[in-house]
């Protein structure tokens, strides 16, 4: 069982936003929900260990 | 003064006079059965096949007409094999294992159930409700041929119930007008919309969803077939609804299934035309079918707090009922029969206290929350009830043709499966090291094919000791209740030894009278047992 990795941990962050904000170019926003619920469902199983995605929830749920 | 309530399929027991009608006195009954539904008329087998005197109460004189449920659990089937008619079940029923899941045009994927091998029953069987119950009838009238003490009056209406505290007495009404009856105990399995228990002001609390279904049962004419299969599309692009559902049954019929959401004209969309234009645009224009059954039902998951008030039970939809996905009502219903039909015998025989009773509320409130669960998340995929809930569903649908990991997150439906009374208060010790997990304390039984017959053949009705590889003696006698020894070998036998042994060299299991595990252990020890069968009947 891991922990919640809460520190930075992107190389090169700035490109990462760029890329994240460039995948909804163009989308109306019913496309990007859509994609933003893939996307939150595709890392959330590459997580898979219920502990980390229980405390990212919350982290999530607490804004 | 009679109108009957729906059309029956089959008069089965015609109202007759009884000789109680005439009598000055309430004649005084054990055990009195409201309703002659499946979950009625098995109450009387699992106590008429113990000998215990059962009537039963019916307002109409046979079997509903009406597919209705149409997927039995092989729990359920079990339970109607240690009744006697599971195996016309098996017999007439549709076997299927595989399962498709399409969203719009596309098939997502497709699921099987893969049955594993060694068990007398397979995970689902397919079959009209009035099958089921007419092999139900068959069965109790040769149990009543061969001297079990059943009585079953149809067209004996309940008006009123009066729990006495000792006793509770019916006003129950006929087409020669209305007598008494009086009972030690009452079972009432009158049906969701229970009389019995809008007569004792019980609550029946949860949650209702705001959606419709239509069910057309058509029976398909010339050489057009489906395959034996599950089909279920969500938004499928026919229009007719947000998700169908088409699943086989015997004789060549097709139920088909359509979502058609909450404000709905009932009256106009059951008008036949109506479903037609529907079923066309499903499944064609060069389909020709004829129409069996039609009806359109919502659903509610609900269930009353306590099973038990005082003389009298709830069970079946009476007590509980939840969304059809996943098969869990009728399938439910047998279950709680089976956990109260040996309870309400040792305390009518006086071998077990009052306070055994209490445990049936305890141990099917816990199987009803599960279902009621696993339901109402079916139901929450199928028919989700906020914005973003939809958007995860269809993330989740659209993901799932390309990337396996989001098809176990697709539900349109979990399959019944029997619960496990874990933690609850009549389980024994669980004292095999490396025992399987699915064969711990408070699970049903395993099946396993034990030197050519079936383990579930060879035990339940009554406490017995299962022994594997394993000293006992043959019977040992508990203040009363006598528990019978099973010598079992893992020899030649090793789906028994897969499935009860696990890593252990042997082993000791004590088996209550409707196939749970109360307790195991790996080497006989007579107190240990004693007090697991004390524990187990309330008596500790």
């Amino acid at each position: 069982m891991s922990t919640l990795n809460t520190d930075p941990n992107i190389d090169g962050p700035d490109d990462f936003y760029a890329k994240l904000l460039a995948v909804h170019e163009g989308r109306t926003k019913e496309q990007s929900d859509a994609l933003n619920a893939r996307l939150v469902l595709i890392l959330c199983n590459h997580i898979g260990d219920p502990e980390v995605l229980d405390a990212a929830l919350k982290l999530a749920a607490d804004g | 003064m009679f109108q009957d309530r729906y059309t029956l399929a089959q008069k089965v027991y015609p109202y007759e006079k009884s000789p109680d009608q005439d009598k000055a006195e309430a004649v005084r009954h054990k055990v009195v059965v409201v309703g002659g539904g499946p979950i009625g008329i098995a109450t009387a087998l699992d106590l008429g096949e113990q000998g215990i005197p059962v009537l039963v109460l019916d307002d109409h004189e046979g079997i509903g007409m009406g597919s209705r449920a149409i997927c039995f659990a092989k729990r359920c089937l079990e339970i109607a094999d240690r009744y006697g008619c599971g195996e016309p079940m098996l017999d007439k029923g549709v076997v299927w294992n595989l399962g498709k899941v399409f969203h719009k045009d596309d098939k997502v994927f497709e699921f099987n159930l893969l049955p594993e091998e060694g068990h007398k029953y397979p995970a689902f069987i397919n079959l009209q409700q009035p099958y089921f119950e007419q092999y139900m009838i068959e069965r109790l009238r040769a149990l009543q041929a061969a001297g079990a003490p059943i009585e079953l009056r149809g067209k004996n209406r309940v008006d009123a119930v009066d729990d006495k505290g000792d006793h509770v007495v019916l006003d129950v009404m006929t087409p020669d007008g209305p007598y008494k009856v009086e009972a030690d105990w009452l079972v009432a399995c009158d049906g969701a919309s229970s009389p019995v228990r809008a007569m004792l002001g019980e609550e029946f609390t949860g949650k209702v969803f705001q959606d419709s279904f239509l069910i057309a049962d058509i029976k398909m004419r010339g050489d057009m077939k489906f395959p034996t299969e599950r089909w279920f599309w969500f938004e499928p692009t026919h229009g007719q609804g947000a998700s169908t559902l088409l699943h086989k049954q015997p004789d060549d019929v097709w139920r088909v299934d359509f979502q058609i959401g909450w404000d709905v004209d009932r009256k106009e969309e059951l008008k036949e035309e109506n479903i037609r234009r529907r079923l066309d645009a499903f499944l064609g224009p060069d389909v020709a079918y004829d129409m069996v059954w039609s009806s359109i039902y919502t659903f509610q998951c609900k269930r009353m707090e306590r099973f038990r008030h005082g003389r009298i039970f709830f069970a079946g939809d009476a007590a509980h009922q939840v969304s059809p996905f996943g098969a869990r009502g009728a399938n439910s219903g047998m279950q709680d029969v089976d956990n109260l039909g040996w309870k309400l015998g040792l305390v009518i025989n006086g071998k077990a206290p009052e306070s055994l009773l209490d445990t049936y509320t305890e141990e099917r409130v816990h199987g009803a929350d599960e279902n009621i669960l696993n339901s109402t998340r079916s139901t929450d995929f199928i028919t989700p009830k906020s914005e973003i809930s939809k958007i995860f569903r269809d993330a989740v649908l659209s993901l799932a043709g390309k990337a396996k990991f989001a098809r176990p997150l697709v539900n349109s439906g979990r399959l019944s499966v029997p619960c496990v009374y874990d933690g609850l208060s009549l389980n024994g010790p669980d004292a095999v090291v490396g025992g399987p997990e699915r064969t711990r304390v408070g699970a049903s039984m395993v099946d396993a094919p034990v030197d050519g017959k079936w383990l579930l053949e060879i035990l339940g009705g009554e406490f017995q000791l299962m022994t594997i590889d394993a000293d006992a003696p043959e019977s040992l006698d508990v203040d009363g209740i006598s528990v019978t020894r099973v010598a079992l070998s893992a020899a030649g036998n090793p789906e028994l030894a897969h499935r009860y042994l696990g890593d252990a060299g042997s082993a000791v299991y004590l088996m209550r009278p409707d196939q749970h595990v109360a307790a195991r252990w790996e080497r006989f020890d007579e107190a240990a047992i004693r007090q697991a069968v004390n524990i187990a009947t309330g008596r500790a």
